[in-house]
């Protein structure tokens, strides 16, 4: 009994050994992708959608079969990292990312985290693709840095000139978090407006991005009397009780930001309230979006339980990475054949109807091509949903 | 005026909550509670659920956050500060636990209701408009008169109740009180109950204005400390009054400091560190403890 037992357990063995192994050998190679950005606190709405876009793209992608990269094709992973919004994390994030082979990462979220892994992504051969905004990111000599969305200052004179000359606005009044990223874009959203000839009646009320009463923050801006309310880089967690606050304190006049928001956030923090609010929708509109694109919207909210609008900007990442290593595969392991095929990079956009491209643009911002190329989409919220005021584009 | 005088009055009442539970918790444990933030978004997320996701009356969302929280504290007491205070003499062992309870929470927190911003719809609509010199939004002052009644009751249990007289008598002095038959082990899970509860009321309370969201827990922790420094730790009464004080400087610095920038906070810590280097206990603390 005994020994026909052990026979039975070590033929079980062996078969479960070779099924393994075959397994083993029928596997993809794999394509490591990073993540650093900030996934918990008050700003981890913006890192969850980008890691989630990242993840849900993965795995369709895998599903199908993986990415064929020169002869190899490739399952990707994504190596995701917390930063907490935190510099000193941001560079761990990357420096894990270097300890583990990866050349290609998303993030960081926010201007001074993207700033601080700028060495460590240089020396250690990493192409990054940072949601912040500072110029000298994606200026030359800097070069290893591609910006993942639509700069404030690109945004900001589209909104503000369409306004002037669609809702008459002559005054402009700026509020922002008291932090680095909020008052860098209030800074340049004050310029811009400048430049085109707008009054600026208020840009020196700040706020604690844990506010919980925005009423004495807003009483002295609205007593201004603008036109306009901007909320510079406002995260989606501020944004309904500021615009709230502002209705409740009997402000009539247009609000806008420069930043993605959720229409489900809105429309359970505000309300009716947040009518006419305008801001930078993700890149992507019912009359842009392909079925690809409609396809993605499904698999993120069966993966995730909800769809995050700010995903219709970061799904564009990682597509842009795979895509631009498909065109130049040595590209695999060495950022500087990355750089040389971005010039001349274009590949269908499969997120867009129509015969849209995937390319690289900057140019004019930055005297290179250090950003990719997303439409502007700027958005008007009106009873629970985002309407399209108009799209532009970069560069 | 008028206006900042309503809004520190509004901002104090909520401000003074949140701190009766921490406060509540440090004097029958002397235990610091690094989670009362994260209690406090907890309960925000659980009305939220009940109010938004099951459409259910407002009111049931706060009684399942108050009996959620009050469930969640005794357990947390019972199960986790007991044992570490029984084998431990070093405070900083329940700061630890504490700590550890706050980080915990937050996974949970987003594991269960996600990373987003969540808010239920105006209980009452409307705003009251005096004159343009005082503007304030019926739900605010709803949400104002709750919280005030709410700390009314909580005094009220607290001086006239059984329970309440036995917690008092175990914040005097805990071995006095053990000696005098209080049944110590009940009480202090009973009193952390009722911190937590309170901390998920709140939560509950401002949902409704301010919504919830993951993030908000840490800050919370650190403005409910703040008011027990300013108003004596482990004494209700200077819970409160911290409260009132901490809104009060929160209303009128963000109106008379506007034009200098966010310097509000600012000028709070440096004369909240000027009074305690003069009156370390705070306001109503007593120096010994």
């Amino acid at each position: 009994m005994k020994r026909r037992v052990f026979l039975a357990t070590t033929g079980l063995t062996l078969a479960l050994a070779f099924a393994t192994n075959t397994a083993a050998w029928a596997e993809n190679a794999k394509l490591k992708i990073g993540f650093v950005g900030v996934t918990s606190g008050p700003a981890a709405a913006w890192g969850i959608s980008n890691q989630r876009s990242m993840e849900t793209r993965a795995a369709w992608l895998n599903e199908l079969g993986g990415v064929k990269i020169g002869d190899t094709t490739y399952d990707v992973e994504i190596v995701a990292f917390d930063d907490q919004k935190d510099p000193k994390r941001a560079i761990a994030g990357m420096e894990k990312m270097a300890q583990d082979g990866v050349h290609y990462v998303v993030g960081p979220n926010v201007d001074d985290g993207a700033a601080a892994v700028r060495p460590v992504a240089e020396q250690n051969g990493i192409i990054y693709f940072p949601y912040a905004f500072p110029k000298e990111l994606y200026t030359p000599p800097a070069s290893n840095a591609i910006l993942g969305m639509v700069a404030n200052y690109q945004s900001g004179p589209a909104i503000y000139k369409y306004l002037m000359d669609n809702k008459g606005v002559k005054k402009v009044a700026f509020v922002a978090a008291n932090e680095s990223d909020p008052l860098s874009q209030r800074d340049g959203g004050v310029e811009a407006a400048k430049a085109l000839g707008l009054e600026v009646v208020s840009d020196s009320v700040t706020y604690q991005v844990d506010t919980t009463d925005f009423t004495p923050v807003l009483l002295p801006v609205i007593q201004t009397a603008p036109d306009l309310l901007v909320l510079s880089g406002v995260s989606p967690a501020n944004a309904p009780q500021l615009i709230r606050s502002a209705r409740e304190l009997g402000y009539t006049g247009l609000i806008s930001t420069e930043t993605a928001q959720d229409a489900t956030v809105l429309m359970e923090g505000a309300g009716e309230l947040a009518n006419g609010f305008i801001s930078v929708g993700g890149a992507s509109t019912p009359e842009l979006a392909s079925d690809a694109m409609k396809e993605f919207v499904d698999r993120y909210t069966k993966m995730f339980g909800e769809y995050n609008d700010e995903s219709n900007t970061k799904v564009y990442a990682l597509e842009y990475i795979i895509e631009t290593l498909k065109a130049n595969p040595a590209a695999i392991d060495n950022v500087e054949e990355f750089k040389k095929t971005i010039d001349t990079f274009s590949a269908p956009n499969p997120f867009m109807v129509g015969d849209a491209k995937l390319s690289y643009v900057g140019t004019t911002s930055f005297g290179q091509k250090r950003q990719v190329s997303v439409p502007l989409v700027v958005n008007e919220f009106k009873d629970g949903k985002f309407e399209t005021l108009f799209v532009a584009q970069v560069d | 005026m008028e206006q900042i005088l309503a809004n520190g009055l509004y901002l104090g009442a909520q401000y003074a909550l949140i701190a009766l539970g921490l406060t509540l918790i440090f004097s029958l444990m002397n235990v610091l509670n690094f989670a009362h933030g994260q209690m406090y978004v907890f309960g925000g997320f659980v009305t939220y659920t009940v109010v938004a996701q099951f459409g259910l009356p407002f009111i049931v969302g706060l009684l399942a956050s108050a009996v959620t929280l009050a469930v969640m504290g005794a357990l947390i007491e019972r199960f986790l500060f007991r044992p570490v205070i029984r084998k431990s003499k070093r405070d900083e062992s329940t700061m630890l636990l504490a700590a550890g309870i706050a980080f915990f929470l937050d996974a949970v927190i987003l594991l269960l209701f996600g990373e987003k911003q969540r808010g239920v719809p105006k209980i009452v609509n409307g705003v009251f408009n005096w004159d343009m010199r005082l503007i304030m939004p019926y739900d605010r002052i709803l949400i104002a008169a709750l919280a005030v009644a709410l700390i009314v009751s909580f005094i009220l249990f607290m001086q006239y109740s059984r329970t309440g007289r036995a917690m008092r008598a175990l914040a005097q002095d805990r071995m006095a009180a053990q000696l005098m038959g209080v049944d110590v082990d009940r009480y202090s899970m009973i009193g952390f109950a009722i911190g937590a509860m309170l901390a998920g009321l709140v939560g509950g309370l401002l949902v409704t204005i301010t919504g919830v969201n993951l993030g908000m827990g840490g800050p919370t922790s650190v403005k409910a400390f703040l008011m027990i420094m300013i108003g004596g730790a482990g004494v209700i009464s200077g819970a409160i009054a911290g409260g009132f004080i901490l809104g009060m400087m929160e209303s009128v610095g963000l109106t008379v400091l506007a034009a200098y920038g966010d310097i509000t906070y600012l000028v709070i810590f440096i004369t909240l560190m000027i009074f305690l280097a003069i009156r370390p206990q705070g306001l109503m603390g007593k120096p010994w403890g």
